[in-house]
């Protein structure tokens, strides 16, 4: 027993990441009609947000006031390095803005993010609405080499680690918090608050689709896009917005992947192709398809990766999540929650 | 007994019965129009007989052999060809490359891997489909891609490709739909000469009922999912269900 | 010159009732001008004397025209499937890499000559697009992407792990002394490897000619790659102006159609799948046949990708097309990623100082290990604006030369596209 819930909570975390991407990815498709290969590189941006922001926190300057100590004819500290994040907001406050970058990268990843996915829109995608699928996918495969070579050409090709804060670094006793043997769920602080983050986001999105005029506008334009546009309602704006919510979206997912797995320049075109997957399992065009596909998919995944299944079935680990795909197209063409006459084809 | 049986056709959609007891018979050699409002199930059962859908009870038999469980490919191959709402072509190929295609199915069959002869080598299907060109008058389009020709005449094209497979049934779905007075009323006149020079039995799904009255000799109004009545042109015009159902609707047009 | 069509020309109708031609005119010269090409490759990519400082960017060296020949051979087949039918798959990387696994398998197993070689990976990756192709054509469009997608990740990721014993895992499947050779030495005469060979032609001879400044190399295995690419690119003709290559033009122009014309779409698809495999399965053993090493990468779908790219890039649907893309990529690939900071520096030194710099920061992101920064770049470009590729690109600038003399409009395959588009 013990023994699966830590899979599953294993899984939550992988499971959360692919979950948000394929919300963006399905959102982009149902709204837009775009299949988005570049997607998985708004992820990685996000990342890199995240990183960028770590690293400028890091920047410091070479106090000329601090006095050279001299002790025994040693000089020390002459060249003592003080942040300026420290210089400008105090020693304390500095070094808790430091240890916190990763969470602070959400304030400047929505912003950057949502620009992002507006030049993105707006001066690429729009341009293939009436080009067949395979163009689209074409041209945002082409954009995903450009933005991983760029991204690699300023951070370099190996993974960034970046450290979670400090409070949250670590693992706890889960199993002993809910009544099982302690030392059987330890689980990391980080994976939990990942979860959470997720969870949020992903019941924002939805609560934002569901109670705004403008989230009815949008739902009302992916089931039905010429008869809203009929009614007088520029949509194409509103779904220019919505491009912009999905880069958000997948940015801040990048954003607090970062201590979980050390970012690198190809991570976005690696989730890209499982995203996919999940997307389609879920049902092309379908948002809580792609929840829970997503989720579901992650939990798979861990569970696949037990000495148990690996010892009954080898590899099983590698290929599950491809496998589900196949089977769930062949059997389930509309995927897991897809709607009727939404991309059979 | 009709060259076309419908028997007893039902169809359901979830909770809507699309079909229900449909009967009909197109007998050999006419011009039978199935006419009716919109949601009537006119498309449906089309889709039906040409093997799209398969119905949840009942028979469709041609030409005295069971349609039910064939695949569209193989109907086709019974003898029953289609023409759309929207003109359906080889949008990227020629006009004789678009005509070579049936020449070389009626010839070839459905599947023959011949990956090193050269189509248009190949005199025999070559000819025919010029000859068939010659006969629907596009033999100077014959070069043409056939995307750039204009709708009345890839409608053209599209009818007489199913004619090129000498078929023994031509089934029409609204094939003026969305077409100006003028290309409507050569449509008809094309429908009229193929009729009178071919013989060819025809069956005809159509809204407008310009089209219908000048072309059919049978008419079944379907309402509902089921057929209303089956009569003359004449008789149909007059008959009170119908003017209630149906025309009543659309005297406006 | 507009050898490049992807349309048949027609003979005038009462030539075309008198003979009955395989291929036309314009395939021929184009068959000839390919065949030229590839028989003089290593003159005509080495037009810079060997001392001057040009020579840099000579590609007539052994292991650079064989990769322009082998992934050429990818191309083609590729286009065929890609080309003719409209299907994009993602997933073509795995019959490579499967024909190379099956290639080494035959050095090990039974002897050098390259041939039993070639004829295991066709065969192998002929049978192995079978099953893939079985399964993923039952759906189309994306995701009949994503189904070749998921094929070839699980293959890579299977090669890489559980499969080790047949694939060598991580390090790849290399030759061994001790590798049985049933037809072969296990052990060359001078102890090290034996070599891959054509009934005994060493595919590593190469026959040097020096001429003046100039100096040439005649690779035996270059040779044994061009041929294959030269049948290859034959029979990617003959199956474009077949009435088999008809009805996959057919299926993708409109697969609705051609099921109410009584033929069915599935066969014709599986054919093709397999026939592209088998071209992928050629590549595969090609490449082993040069250099007996197969590694589980070259299954990866970034491997599918590069291939997608290089039709796309030449002209996908076209005969020549493809055989460009690959060439152009693989020579680009080549000569960008030598050139460094300082290769720059020298180059801009005419400038002065300042400008040199500036020049230098531009240019330095683009090339050396940026190169698949400018890739991505002119694949985006190709795509947005030259559908066709650059063969659509080249008739364009034909016709625009050729406008007062009544030349036809181009029609190539992105323009049919978009008519059809409008169409709909």
């Amino acid at each position: 027993m013990d023994a699966i819930i830590l899979q599953i909570l294993n899984g939550l975390d992988k499971g959360s990441a692919y979950a948000l991407i394929a919300l963006g990815l399905t959102l982009i498709f149902g709204t837009l009609g775009v299949v988005n290969f570049a997607h998985g590189a708004l992820f990685m941006i996000g990342a890199f947000v995240a990183v960028t922001l770590n690293k400028v926190l890091a920047l410091g300057f070479v106090d000329e006031n601090a006095e050279a100590t001299s002790v025994g004819g040693f000089s020390f500290g002459g060249a003592q390095e003080t942040l300026y994040v420290e210089h400008w907001f105090g020693e304390a406050a500095g070094g808790w803005i430091s240890d916190w970058s990763v969470p602070l990268a959400i304030l400047f990843a929505i912003p950057i993010m949502i620009a992002v996915g507006f030049v993105m829109e707006r001066g690429l995608i729009k341009h293939f609405y009436k080009r067949p699928h395979a163009d689209q996918i074409l041209v945002t495969f082409g954009l995903a080499i450009v933005l991983q070579e760029i991204i690699k050409y300023f951070y370099g090709a190996n993974p960034i680690p970046t450290a979670a804060p400090d409070a949250l670094r670590g693992a706890f006793d889960l199993g002993a918090l809910i009544g099982f043997d302690p030392g059987t769920i330890i689980y990391p602080y980080w994976r939990l608050v990942y979860f959470f983050f997720a969870a949020v986001i992903i019941t924002g999105v939805f609560a934002f689709l569901q109670f705004t005029t403008f989230g009815m506008v949008v739902r009302a334009g992916m089931a039905d896009r010429e008869t809203v546009g009929l009614l007088g309602i520029d949509i194409d704006k509103r779904f220019t917005l919505m491009f912009g919510l999905a880069a958000a979206v997948a940015g801040l997912a990048g954003v607090m992947y970062v201590p979980i797995a050390p970012p690198n320049y190809h991570m976005g075109m690696d989730f890209l192709v499982l995203s996919f997957v999940v997307v389609v399992v879920g049902g092309m065009g379908s948002l809580p398809g792609a929840v829970l596909a997503g989720f579901l998919l992650g939990i798979l995944e861990s569970f696949a990766s037990m000495r148990e299944v690996i010892d009954l079935v080898p590899g099983i680990n590698q290929v599950i999540i491809y496998l589900v795909a196949v089977v769930i197209l062949l059997t389930r063409p509309r995927g897991l929650m897809g709607r009727k006459g939404v991309m059979e084809d | 007994m009709g060259l076309l049986e419908v028997k007893d056709v039902g169809k359901r959609f979830g909770g809507l019965q699309a079909l229900s007891d449909v009967n009909l018979s197109v007998a050999e050699g006419t011009v039978h129009a199935i006419i009716g409002p919109n949601g009537a199930g006119k498309s449906t059962l089309l889709n039906c007989l040409v093997g799209k859908l398969i119905p949840d009870s009942g028979s469709v038999s041609f030409d005295g052999q069971s349609v039910l469980g064939r695949k569209p490919h193989e109907i086709n191959q019974m003898g029953i060809s289609r023409v759309f709402q929207t003109p359906e072509i080889f949008g990227d190929l020629t006009v004789l490359e678009n005509m070579m295609i049936p020449c070389f199915a009626a010839r070839d069959g459905a599947f023959e891997l011949n990956a090193w002869g050269s189509m248009m080598g190949d005199r025999e299907v070559v000819e025919k489909a010029e000859a068939e060109l010659e006969e629907m008058r596009m033999a100077d389009k014959r070069h043409m891609h056939a995307a750039a020709m204009s709708r009345g005449d890839k409608r053209r094209l599209e009818i007489g490709m199913c004619l090129a497979q000498r078929p023994k049934l031509l089934l029409l779905d609204e094939p003026t739909a969305g077409m100006a007075r003028a290309d409507t009323n050569n449509t008809i006149d094309l429908l009229k000469e193929i009729q009178e020079n071919r013989g060819i039995t025809i069956a005809i799904i159509e809204h407008d009922m310009h089209v219908v009255f000048s072309l059919a000799q049978r008419i079944t109004v379907l309402a509902q999912g089921t057929p209303l009545v089956e009569d003359t042109p004449e008789n149909i015009k007059g008959h009170p269900k119908v003017r209630e159902a149906y025309l009543g609707e659309s005297s406006g047009h | 010159m507009a050898v490049t069509d992807n349309q048949p020309t027609y003979a005038p109708k009462a030539q075309s009732a008198a003979r009955a031609p395989g291929l036309t005119k314009r395939d021929w010269s184009l068959m000839i001008l390919v065949v030229a090409l590839v028989a003089l490759a290593p003159i005509l990519l080495n037009p810079f004397p060997t001392d001057s400082s040009l020579a840099q960017f000579n590609a007539g060296y052994p292991d650079l025209m064989q990769r322009f020949v082998i992934f050429g051979i990818f191309a083609v087949g590729f286009n065929i499937l890609f080309g003719l039918t409209g299907y994009l798959s993602f997933g073509h990387a795995a019959f490579l890499g499967a024909g190379s696994f099956a290639g080494v398998w035959m050095f090990k197993l039974l002897g050098m000559n390259v041939l039993f070689a070639i004829v295991a990976s066709v065969a192998v990756a002929g049978v192995f697009a079978l099953i893939v192709g079985y399964v993923s054509l039952r759906r189309s469009g994306i995701y009949f992407s994503i189904l070749t997608l998921a094929f070839a990740q699980m293959s890579f990721a299977l090669a890489y792990s559980v499969l080790t014993p047949i694939t060598g895992g991580e390090t790849g499947l290399q030759l061994s002394k001790s590798d049985p050779r049933i037809f072969g030495e296990q052990v060359a005469a001078d102890g090290n490897l034996p070599v891959t060979t054509l009934f005994g032609l060493d595919m590593r001879d190469s026959l040097i000619v020096d001429a003046g400044a100039w100096e040439f190399v005649f690779n035996a295995g270059y040779y044994v790659c061009a041929v294959a690419l030269i049948i290859a690119f034959y029979v990617s003709i003959r199956i474009f102006r077949s009435p088999f290559g008809m009805m996959l033009r057919a299926v993708k122009s409109n697969q609705q159609r051609l099921n109410y014309t009584g033929l069915n779409p599935k066969p014709y698809m599986l054919a093709t799948f397999v026939i592209s495999g088998m071209y992928a399965g050629l590549a595969g053993g090609l490449m082993v046949s040069m250099d007996p090493l197969a590694g589980a990468e070259r299954m990866q779908w970034t491997a599918s990708g590069e291939v997608v790219l290089m039709t796309i890039l030449g002209g996908a649907g076209t005969l020549i097309g493809p055989v460009l893309g690959a060439g152009l990529i693989k020579y680009f690939e080549n000569i960008f990623s030598k050139i460094n900071k300082g290769v720059l520096e020298t180059w801009f030194s005419v400038f002065p100082d300042g400008l040199s710099d500036v020049l230098v920061t531009i240019v330095y992101p683009f090339v050396g290990k940026g190169w698949h920064l400018t890739l991505g770049i002119m694949f985006m470009l190709v795509v947005i604006f030259l559908p066709g590729g650059l063969v659509q690109g080249v008739q364009k600038a034909a016709t625009v030369f050729r406008r007062d003399r009544n030349a036809p409009p181009v029609e190539g395959p992105a323009a049919e596209r978009r008519a059809q588009a409008e169409d709909k």
